[in-house]
């Protein structure tokens, strides 16, 4: 395998990987406010799911030759990114719904290509993964649904979470081809089958009508049929914060990180006494035989 | 960081009468947890009714670089497949 093939690999799934884990922060927030126990249930199912497409990636980096822990400890001293859009605060239960439908649906178009990416290890894991991606936009878009047609004050929240999210979903494609600094290489190697412009107008296009079903007003006013293109026209995001964002400007990169740093260090304990005690079973049951 | 833990690999038998069939990895300090941990990670959607675990460096495994010379001898074996040979219409279902 050539390296710099393994190296990128590296990066993509390592990133992919600490995104599952850090994008359990913004939802895990509302866990315990969750409006019933049935929404709760719910949440936290696909809180856990996170987790599980976090472990699926970690073990399809680790078979590149990289531990889990290097994996780890890169993310927890900042060597290596997540996604930027775990970056913005969940503020209030709309977002619950808004972050389900189009922060999950903007992933599915990223991992449904990668099903198919050369690298095997990973194209598995994204199988599993897009099977239970469906389910979090699903129920994203029916927290939206409820808030969307519920009292005027809803209708007001449903409405500021679409319009606080659209452009970080956006940038969640990443950079035009022309700026974007892997993707020419990437696709060379068939890692990346699409381009993130071509991603980003399907999302567009798929979303829009969403919106209207949804009765709420569209985020951008730039949002246009284009009959010529077959598709919508649509206002470029601001990319300056895209890349604010990734620089640890974002409103909660401190958080996320230090959220991550204490969780690991609390658990350090428990990592611990477990493999002590399984050293010591494992010691006796030697002895005995 | 060297307390990791160990890596196992999981096989899971579906509910379809299979065979246990890997469906990925995971770390566990123990068989003991590994299963606890497989059924969390791999079985939340009832995928499966059994699980196997196994640590990974107990596993020997084919070298890629040897595939020539293992599968190769195979392919000139066409007789081995029932469809080598021309069975008249007559005779029916065989």
């Amino acid at each position: 395998m050539p390296a710099g093939y393994r190296k990128t690999l590296i990066r993509q799934i390592g990133q992919h990987a600490h995104s599952e884990i850090v994008g359990q922060l913004p939802e895990g927030n509302w866990i315990t406010r969750a409006p019933t126990l049935e929404r709760k249930a719910i949440l936290l199912a696909k809180v856990q799911d996170e987790a599980g497409h976090g472990l699926y990636l970690y073990c399809a980096a680790e078979t590149l030759g990289v531990s889990r822990d290097e994996l780890t400890e890169k993310l927890l001293d900042g060597r290596m990114k997540y996604s930027s859009i775990f970056n913005y605060p969940t503020l209030n239960w709309a977002d619950m719904g808004a972050v389900g439908w189009l922060v999950d649906g903007a992933a599915i178009l990223n991992q449904v290509p990668l099903q198919r990416t050369s690298f095997g290890p990973y194209a598995r894991a994204m199988v599993r993964v897009c099977k239970e991606e469906s389910f979090h936009a699903r129920q994203g878009f029916d927290v939206m649904r409820k808030m969307a047609t519920g009292t005027p004050a809803q209708q007001k929240m449903a409405q500021d979470a679409l319009n606080r999210l659209w452009f970080p979903a956006l940038m969640m494609f990443g950079p035009s081809d022309a700026e974007s600094t892997h993707s020419e290489q990437s696709m060379a190697w068939k890692i990346k089958m699409n381009s993130n412009d071509e991603l980003r107008q399907k999302f567009v296009d798929q979303t829009v009508p969403q919106i209207e079903f949804l009765g709420l007003e569209l985020p951008d006013a730039g949002i246009k049929w284009n009959e010529a293109r077959g598709s919508y026209d649509y206002s470029d995001p601001d990319w300056s914060k895209f890349f604010d964002v990734i620089q640890g400007n974002g409103p909660c990169n401190v958080d996320r990180l230090a959220a991550r740093n204490k969780a690991w260090k609390d658990g350090a304990w428990v990592r611990d006494g477990l493999l002590a005690h399984a050293r010591k079973k494992a010691a006796r049951k030697h002895a005995a035989e | 960081m060297k307390n990791e833990w160990p890596l196992w690999e999981v096989f899971i038998r579906g509910q379809h009468g299979l065979s246990h069939r890997h469906v990925g990895s995971l770390h566990a300090p123990d068989a003991e947890m590994a299963i606890k941990n497989a059924r969390d990670v791999y079985t939340r959607r009832n995928e499966g009714v059994s699980i196997w675990v196994v640590e990974a460096n107990n596993i020997t495994a084919s070298s890629p670089s040897n595939k020539g010379p293992l599968y190769e001898p195979a392919e000139s074996k066409v007789y081995r497949h029932p469809t080598f040979f021309d069975i008249p219409d007559e005779v029916g279902a065989m």
